[in-house]
């Protein structure tokens, strides 16, 4: 092996952050396809230009996603490089690990891959970076062993993921990790065999804080949320204010919209339940004072996606609440009836919020046998190009 | 990228095996394809699903929807791993000679 010069990248193993050049480094030490893709990146860098060919189909039997091919486009240069496919693998629900599980993937990608790993892929994977074609097959028969399959890809159902909510958390107003269990689960058939139009992503937060970035990520997002008054301890806030909190610039004012009152002479946090649209604002500032209601469960946001090909969206309410209790027969009763309609209807790759956006809400809700309801909208139509059903004009007529 | 050979004639394929000239597909290609896809003796099930995407993609110039391919040869999804341990995309579209699936796969 000729000798490892990296002079651009070495650039990158100084400063304070971790260095993600070291750990290649690291892992090139022991594997020649870490030593080849720290080669490739470094004429990457000076290049300009990634050394990536274009697409690769590759997988295992039985599956029709979890892998990403991926060839060099120079595997003279970079021998090792030739195949360096990526493997994602279902990552449990809220990424808590013990270290004998890590163990046991470490050993098996150890002896099949580079050694390199993704900890997490954007979408929830254990990503495990760089094998050969014929090492595949059994490196995810042995990852079945210890306990580990395949995430999705593809025209599928993508890895659900999850905060890590009720295990660590106190304003979790559902059980998110056993949500996304039980919905991986339940779907596994939908997630390995792709038979849908594009891919199709949940994401579950067990709060409004949604710290699993449901809303923007997800094509359904599972948000917890309660729908009784939210829980004050007096005393808590009391204290909050003596120690020289600043509850007026801190909490009052920045409640948007106006819900919360502090009274002085009283020294009480007065609450306008129905005004309240559990922003989480003030249960964030005050944890010690503020807790979540006691009637719990979640409003379902649909359609939030990237840019291509109609725009980026944000998920848009669907259902303001549903109650979340094992088995969640209810969610599920919807997810089969959304993806079955946008399975029929969608075109080629079109995600099921540009199909809402190109067909229209209102079909939608009707298809899927939900109400319409005012919390779905920001603000009413402003043109007056409205669509009547023959039946409703006739009826109308009637009257 | 590669040659495989059917019946003593070499034929490019690229890494993923995909042919890559669609005029040099025929019959022998399939079988030799087959063995690769774990696919033990083509039947006419097999057939059925090949010449389906072979049709579609003459007439429309891209392979199917994967629920489009379904209802039409009366396969379910299951059915058709069953025939292609591989999958519609990696197994049959191959083997029937069509491009190369792209895309965010």
């Amino acid at each position: 092996m000729d000798e490892l010069k990296t002079p651009l990248l070495d650039e990158l193993e100084k400063g304070e952050w971790p260095s993600f050049v070291k750990e290649i480094k690291r892992a090139a030490a022991k594997n020649p396809g870490a030593r080849d893709l720290l080669r490739q990146l470094e004429a990457s860098y000076r290049e300009k230009i990634g050394h990536w060919k274009h697409g690769g189909i590759v997988g295992v039997k039985g599956y029709g996603g979890g892998v990403v091919g991926r060839y060099s486009d120079d595997p003279e240069r970079f021998p090792h490089a030739k195949e360096f496919h990526t493997i994602r693998v279902n990552q449990p629900a809220g990424f808590f690990y013990t270290t004998k599980k890590l163990r046991d993937m470490a050993d098996v990608w150890d002896k099949y891959g580079s050694g390199l790993y993704n900890m997490h892929g954007s979408t929830g994977d254990i990503i495990l970076l760089g094998t050969t074609t014929e090492n595949l097959q059994p490196c995810v028969d042995e990852l079945a062993d210890v306990g580990f399959d395949l995430g999705g890809s593809g025209g599928a159902l993508r890895t659900p993921s999850c905060c890590v909510g009720q295990a660590r958390c106190a304003t979790a107003c559902i059980d998110s990790m056993e949500i996304t269990r039980e919905i991986t689960m339940h779907y596994q058939n939908e997630l390995h065999r792709p038979a849908w139009p594009y891919k199709f992503k949940i994401k579950v937060s067990a709060c409004p804080n949604d710290c699993a970035a449901a809303s923007a990520r997800s094509d359904l997002a599972v948000i917890g949320v309660w729908r009784d008054a939210l829980l004050i301890d007096q005393a808590a806030v009391r204290e909050y204010v003596n120690n020289g909190f600043n509850i007026f610039d801190r909490v009052i004012r920045k409640c948007p919209t106006a819900a919360i009152d502090w009274d002085s002479q009283k020294q009480e946090l007065e609450l306008r339940t129905e005004d309240c649209v559990h922003c989480m604002h003030c249960i964030n500032a005050m944890p010690k004072a503020l807790r979540i209601g006691k009637e719990r469960g979640a409003s379902l946001l649909i359609g939030g996606k990237a840019p291509v090909v109609k725009g980026a969206m944000i998920g848009w309410v669907l259902v303001p609440f549903m109650k979340m209790e094992p088995p969640f027969n209810e969610f599920k009763d919807l997810v089969d009836k959304i993806t079955d309609w946008w399975a029929e209807h969608g075109k080629n790759r079109e995600r099921v919020g540009e199909l809402i956006d190109r067909i229209g809400l209102s079909v939608f809700l009707k298809e899927i046998g939900l109400p319409p309801l005012p919390q779905m909208v920001h603000a009413p139509r402003s043109n007056p190009y409205i669509f009547w059903y023959p039946e409703e004009v006739e009826k109308h007529g009637e009257k | 990228m590669g040659d495989i050979l059917v019946k003593g004639v070499a034929i490019e394929v690229d890494e993923d095996g995909f042919i890559v000239d669609p005029a040099v597909w025929s019959t022998d290609l399939v079988e030799v394809f087959a063995k690769d896809e774990g696919i033990e003796a083509l039947t006419e099930q097999h057939w059925k699903v090949i010449n389906y995407l072979r049709d579609y993609f003459k007439q429309y110039g891209i392979a199917p929807m994967i629920r489009k391919l379904c209802k039409d040869t009366g396969f379910s999804l299951k059915e058709i791993y069953e025939l292609f341990p591989s999958g519609p995309a990696k197994g049959a579209c191959k083997l029937a000679g069509l491009p190369k699936p792209t895309g965010c796969v």
